[in-house]
């Protein structure tokens, strides 16, 4: 492996140890003002929402629906009913396999 | 399992807290795993050794942002780039740990300790609500998850050749379904289930027009719903 590579392993270690004790750094043993946890609580669907939309549909700076989508919404109907994440994660992957080798 | 929530009183010892969080943890562990697992294959493809990819997970762990910087060195870009979008698609860690600050005791150096477990499933169940955290359920449910992630990138990386195109294996979907079941643990109520469509339509608006990772930042600004107070119930 090329020492390039390696400083990318690097580089992406530095930042991200940077990134995640930034918050706690520069905020942690504060009190924060009440209003603060009405919003922290909401960041969580705020941001798991963008995750899942991005991951799904977005290919590069497009908008894409494919197999994987449809795998992914069947996942959701399973996960809305009470299944557990390895069900919800496991009929999204069948169902994602399986519909790239009907439709090739 | 469902994504079991920390529950409202962060009060129980540390251990309790602990193995708590490993249980809750686990069920995300195994899809890590599989997670990981197309990770050590792509990296291998990218130009990774075996051993390049297994030393990123473990000094990583952050999968979307490993995704992100082998596709880019896949693409043919540099280190700059490379790092530059790992960046972009952890740069949610920072509101994440803004949240968290709080429930992290100590000096700055235990606190930036503290704050490197954090990946989006144990910060997501370790919340107490009211904006609070139990920091060591949160330790628990991301230590088996550090396990599997590193196990699988090495099966991937080791074992590539017998695995095959993951995406013909739909492995691609284990990403975005690993973050709905943590999301659909999250819509407890109408305000929660209005905050992730707004997030969800910001983060839409910007695909077009932004580096990956800069729509899901974004999308955090949904959450400012919760400056606007709930209208009490009249007694």
């Amino acid at each position: 492996m090329s020492a390039q590579l390696w400083l990318v392993v690097a580089g992406c270690a530095i930042v991200t140890a940077l990134i995640k004790g930034f918050g706690p750094v520069a905020l942690g043993g504060r009190e924060l003002p009440a209003w603060v946890g009405g919003v922290i609580v909401l960041m969580a669907p705020a941001l798991l929402a963008a995750l899942v939309v991005t991951a799904a549909l977005a290919n590069g700076r497009h908008i894409a629906v494919g197999a994987q989508t449809a795998g992914v919404a069947l996942a959701g109907i399973v996960l809305a009913r009470g299944g557990s994440v390895l069900a919800g994660v496991a009929v999204a992957v069948v169902a994602t396999a399986g519909l790239r080798a009907v439709l090739g | 399992m469902a994504a079991a929530p920390a529950p409202d009183t962060p009060a129980r010892p540390p251990r309790e807290s602990f193995r708590a969080g490993v249980r809750a943890g686990t069920p995300f562990a195994i899809v890590g795993f599989v997670l990981s697992l197309s990770f050590g294959v792509l990296a291998l493809k990218a130009g990774f050794s075996a051993l390049g990819a297994i030393a990123m997970s473990a000094v990583v762990f952050a999968g979307s942002a490993q995704f992100a910087a082998i596709a880019i060195v896949a693409g043919g870009g540099g280190v700059a780039p490379a790092v530059a979008a790992a960046a972009l698609m952890n740069s949610r860690f920072l509101p994440m740990g803004v949240a968290l600050a709080p429930s992290l005791p100590g000096g700055w150096l235990r606190r930036a300790a503290q704050g490197q477990p954090v990946v989006d499933s144990s910060w997501a169940m370790a919340s107490t609500g009211g904006g609070g955290f139990d920091r060591w359920f949160l330790f628990g449910a991301t230590a088996p998850q550090y396990v599997t992630w590193v196990a699988g990138t090495a099966a991937g990386a080791l074992g590539g050749d017998l695995i095959g195109d993951t995406d013909a294996l739909g492995l691609d979907a284990v990403y975005p379904a690993f973050f709905l079941a943590l999301l659909v643990a999250e819509l407890r109520d109408r305000r929660s289930r209005g905050v992730a469509l707004g997030g969800a339509l910001i983060a839409l608006s910007l695909v077009a027009f932004t580096p990956a990772g800069v729509p899901v930042l974004a999308a955090s600004a949904a959450a400012l719903a919760g400056l606007w107070r709930r209208r009490e119930p009249a007694p």
